[in-house]
């Protein structure tokens, strides 16, 4: 049994999301090798070797790999699995956007979005988190997504050997044109250790800078509802929820939230959770840990101050 | 062009989904079934297309049971010329849609797929990407805007970082996420016209498609319900609470 998991990286750097899909792989049982395909991504291909756990790294370098386009990466895994009986990737937009093509290619049904995997059953939400399955699979390869807040990180100490491999890409068909990323300096929302969202509530754009700022205090990331994306209050990677990120952060806060099931969905699983809201009936109150009754507008800058006196 | 828009009948996005007794699954029994949202976004799409010139027909396909059809026609109520409808009792997997999606596609010529990016109800989010790769055809996942030109189309995506624009031979498969178009609301007479659209009637089995299931549900089960958690009074008591209760401060 071997399992090969495909590296999160951006070419300069390895992201959390491959440790932590080790880390599901190790449930899975047999050898873990990792792939890191990209351009110029030397630096993560070593940083993947020094995971726990891990066999070998293949490290692929291509100029069609820089931004791991989905048809170039179909060819380059597809050619890798003759050795593998699984393949596993977090379930982040990169990953997800090929994925399906390489089962599709092995003739198998991907399992997506993975939170558990015990004795060969897997186990994963549908209906936005409100019903959960548990699935085993017919297929002599399985192709598996994970989420990456439901496994914690596979510790550092390994020595895997990293083994160069070249890759044939045809005509793939698509051409990358350009990209608009959203620069923060605060931690990724999906392994942030605590996260503040903001809902329709907000209002407008300009109002989010009392979220960022406290943000900015707590070391935590900034999420928003679909509404509040929706409205361009902030861009669309902020989406925390069934059909955008999934979180699970120490402490997750919403503010200006209903908590309707498709937020719910994306962070239910956080560990401790606050709620400001002016509604008492607000659903997010069903969920919360704590909620405050209050106009956000009052209750944000009070809390800035709090967290103040508290030392931050 | 030729447009091909697959739609799903799921429970409906504002419906809690309930988890039968036996655990054998999620009850749809007499609860409200409407088209997936992201399809509805795919169909409001390709309409635009029809009418800004660039799609010359557009054709909505489900794959389901015999209520499918009231979501095709829900599809051409909004806009778009005919249906197709496979007609199976299963609930069959992205793969084996996908398989009879590539029929269906080559059968009519399609030169651009436009369809949901996840289906609400199995969360899935892998029948856009395995039919691209079955048509050996270049897909862009999670549309934010799509614009057609000569033989090609630009897709800006929205990935996990931000945005991404990406430019696609046609013919290739494009994924809709929330924020391509509102989808409009079919008018009176717009559903009595699409009453008489034409809809083909289908079978996985004239496809020659083999449906076996390859995933064993073993169970479906209640997710964990969180602990009732307490209202504080004032902003002072909830820092004090998550700091020294919860200790996550
Ligand atoms: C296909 C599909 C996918 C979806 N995916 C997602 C998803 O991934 N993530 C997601 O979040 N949603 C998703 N949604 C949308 C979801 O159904 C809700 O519409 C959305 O979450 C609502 O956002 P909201 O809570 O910010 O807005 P609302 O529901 O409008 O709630 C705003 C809240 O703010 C409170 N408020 C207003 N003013 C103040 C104030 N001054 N002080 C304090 N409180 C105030 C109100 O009491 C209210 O509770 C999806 C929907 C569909 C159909």
């Amino acid at each position: 049994m071997a399992t090969l998991v495909v590296a999160e990286h951006n070419n300069a750097s390895l992201a959390d999301a491959t440790a932590k899909t080790v880390t599901a792989a190790k449930a899975l049982g047999g050898d873990i090798d990792i792939l890191v395909a990209g351009k110029g991504a030397a630096a993560a291909a070593e940083a993947a070797g020094r995971i726990d756990g891990v066999r070998a790294v293949i490290h692929i370098e291509h100029d069609l790999l820089d931004k791991q386009m989905p048809e170039a990466m179909e060819a380059t895994l597809v050619a890798l699995m003759d050795g593998y009986d699984a393949l596993m990737a977090p379930d982040t937009t990169t990953h997800k956007a090929y994925m399906p093509r390489v089962a599709a290619k092995l003739d198998t049904q991907q399992i997506s979005s993975v939170t558990g995997i015990e004795d060969g059953t897997f186990e994963r939400p549908i209906y936005a988190g409100n019903a959960v399955a548990y699935v085993t699979s017919d297929d002599p390869k399985k192709v598996v997504t994970v989420r990456t807040t439901a496994f914690a990180a596979a510790g550092e100490g390994g020595s895997a050997s990293v083994e160069t491999k070249a890759t044939e890409i045809g005509d793939m068909g698509s051409e990358f044109v350009s990209e608009e990323l959203t620069k923060s300096d605060r931690p990724e929302l999906t392994g942030a250790k605590i996260v503040i969202s903001g809902g329709r509530g907000m209002g407008s754009g300009e109002n989010f800078s009392m979220i960022e700022s406290i943000a900015d205090k707590l070391g935590a990331a900034v999420g928003a509802s679909r509404a509040a994306v929706d409205a361009g209050y902030v861009p669309n990677d902020y989406q925390v929820g069934q059909t955008g990120k999934a979180v699970a952060p120490e402490l997750y806060i919403a503010v200006g939230i209903s908590g309707a099931i498709q937020h719910l969905a994306g962070m239910k699983d956080s560990k401790v959770i606050a709620a400001i809201n002016k509604d008492e009936e607000a659903p997010i109150f069903q969920v919360a840990d704590y909620g405050l009754v209050a106009d956000l507008f009052k209750a944000l800058p009070e809390l800035e101050a709090e967290l103040e006196k508290v030392g931050y | 062009m030729k447009v091909l828009v697959p739609v799903k009948r799921v429970l409906d996005y504002n419906v809690k989904a309930r988890v039968k007794p036996d655990q054998s699954g999620v009850d749809l029994s007499n609860v409200k079934m409407s088209m997936n949202p992201f399809d509805e976004i795919a169909v409001e799409e390709a309409v635009r297309l029809q009418e800004g010139g660039t799609a010359t027909e557009t054709i909505a396909v489900s794959i389901g049971p015999a209520k499918a059809q009231e979501t095709i026609r829900t599809a051409l109520a909004m806009g778009m010329d005919r249906g197709v409808h496979v007609t199976t009792d299963e609930d069959l997997e992205p793969l084996a849609v996908a398989k009879i999606l590539k029929s269906v596609a080559e059968a009519e010529g399609a030169e651009l797929i436009l369809m949901g990016k996840q289906a609400i109800d199995n969360d899935y989010g892998a029948t856009g990407g395995m039919l691209a790769a079955l048509l050996d055809w270049p897909i862009g996942q999670y549309a934010n805007t799509v614009s057609p030109g000569e033989g090609s189309v630009e897709v800006k995506r929205e990935i996990d970082g931000g945005l991404q624009t990406v430019n696609l031979k046609l013919p290739a498969v494009v994924t809709t996420d929330l924020r391509l178009n509102e989808p409009r609301y079919a008018s009176l007479p717009n559903i009595m016209k699409a009453k008489r659209k034409p809809i083909e009637a289908k079978t996985p089995d004239d496809f020659g498609v083999d449906t076996t299931p390859r995933l064993t549900v073993v169970k479906v089960t209640e997710p964990k319900a969180r602990e009732a958690g307490i209202k504080v009074d004032d902003v002072a008591t909830l820092v004090d609470k998550l700091k020294n209760e919860a200790g996550v401060l």
